[in-house]
């Protein structure tokens, strides 16, 4: 059985990605114990928040050092993947630096924050695998990484942006998959799977 | 390229649906974790439940059933009614709701809307808001639509925004249970006025209307309730009729 731990800290969404692994039938732990996530098969690390103050949560809890120390698969969600950026206009921001892309706050005609269902552009990788064609996901946020080195895919709102990256073992995603229905699901699933 | 949002709205009293579902296949009819099942299921892309619970139980009846869908439910809810200060919203975030809806209790202590967003982000917040129309002047209702308040739509809404509220859920009572569309001029206005999205409430009664609330109105998403429950519109075939019709959305 798989050792899935998440990330505890004062991030908003752990309860919903709790949730979804329990609809997956998954084993998971919600752990701030570095020895526990050290463990861990695999490591997920949830945020919905404001940037600096949930960095600074981070700082007082010794994960700024951990996380990017890790060598299992960690998947970073929305303000996660932000944090595992270099650094975030919110707050300004300085982040984990596993990612060299910045993150920068929507400048566009569009309505913020973006809001709503929408989709990648086609790439090939091991999380997207066995979804449909035109996989749809539900993002809200009002900031977004740039496009760069690490971008798998990117999404198109206003402007192109990083909506899933990746660098070794350490995958982003800008959306929510535990939100996104049953795509948000498979994708789950794949990354325990890896 | 973002999907226009379709989501139906359940009414919910003491942990039941209120309206009258006509759904084949349902077998409990009053229990909002199966109806909400189906929605997903149909493809909706987001659930409201208003609960209009009134006892003074309430507040844990509720908390226990957003316990219970966020569970079940794999797609974005908002839980709306009844939240009458900070604490009770607290309490609905910390058993799963995605965002709280709130009405009366912003127009009495707006400050709310700044303290809820400080606190949970304006994802968090969506305003709604009961208006009606006298002439070109649309007066904001509360307690479900019973006591008209001295404010304008228009300028509650821009309010609301810098507050900081991340949506607005504009529901036109005069256009509410009608069945004759939307209010989609009013709707245009208030999307021209406003750079967070708005909700459409009030009015759904043929898929036609639904395109128009999305092109001419402007809106970023429409909420209904009837027309989704006695299944008179099926969300799969809304949604391929929009898209014939060149509006995104997710299927």
């Amino acid at each position: 059985m798989e050792n899935i731990v998440i990330i505890k800290y004062n991030a908003g969404n752990i309860g919903s990605v709790a949730n979804a692994l329990k609809r997956l039938d998954v084993n998971y732990k919600i752990s701030a114990d570095p020895d526990v996530i050290g463990k861990a098969d695999k490591v997920i690390f949830p945020g919905v928040g404001e940037a600096s103050s949930t960095m600074k949560n981070l700082r007082e809890r010794g994960l700024d050092v951990l996380i990017p120390r890790l060598r299992q698969p960690v998947l970073g969600i929305c303000l996660g993947m932000q944090l595992m950026c270099a650094w975030s206009e919110e707050g300004d921001t300085r982040g984990l630096g596993i990612f060299k892309e910045r993150v920068y706050k929507f400048r566009i005609n569009e309505k913020v924050p973006h809001m709503g269902w929408n989709t990648l552009m086609p790439s090939t990788d091991p999380l997207l695998t066995d979804l449909p064609e035109q996989a749809w996901f539900y993002f809200v946020h009002s900031f977004y990484a740039e496009s760069g080195e690490s971008t798998v895919a990117s999404c198109e709102y206003g402007i192109s942006f990083g909506a899933y990256l990746k660098k070794d073992n350490f995958y982003g995603v800008q959306f929510h998959p535990e939100k996104s229905g049953k795509t948000g699901s498979k994708f789950i699933q794949n990354f325990i799977a890896l | 390229m973002l999907a226009k949002r379709i989501i139906p709205c359940l009414d919910i009293r003491e942990g039941r649906t209120v309206k009258g579902v006509n759904f084949v296949g349902i077998r409990d009819a009053g229990d909002p974790i199966e109806l909400a099942c189906r929605y997903v299921e149909e493809g909706a892309d987001e659930l409201v439940f208003l609960d209009i619970t009134a006892s003074h139980e309430g507040r844990k009846t509720r908390v226990d059933l957003v316990k219970l869908i966020a569970k079940e439910i794999n797609i974005p809810f908002t839980i709306g009614g009844g939240i009458n200060d900070y604490r009770d919203a607290e309490l609905l975030l910390a058993a799963g709701a995605d965002k709280i809806c709130i009405n009366s209790a912003a127009v009495k202590n707006p400050v709310l809307i700044n303290q809820l967003v400080n606190a949970y982000g304006s994802q968090f917040v969506v305003l709604a808001i009961d208006a009606s129309a006298s002439g070109n002047d649309w007066q904001v209702y509360i307690h479900g639509g019973r006591i008209k308040h001295t404010k304008n739509l228009f300028e509650w809404a821009l309010e609301g925004q810098d507050r900081g509220c991340g949506e607005i859920l504009f529901t036109s009572m005069n256009h509410d249970g009608t069945k004759g569309g939307y209010v989609c001029d009013t709707l245009r206005k208030l999307s021209d006025l406003l750079h967070i999205p708005i909700i459409a409430s009030g009015g759904a009664g043929t898929m036609d209307h639904f395109l128009e609330v999305f092109k001419w109105g402007k809106s970023d998403a429409a909420l209904a309730a009837s027309v989704f429950h006695y299944g008179e519109i099926p969300i799969p075939q809304l949604k391929l009729f929009l898209r014939k019709n060149n509006v995104s959305v997710r299927i």
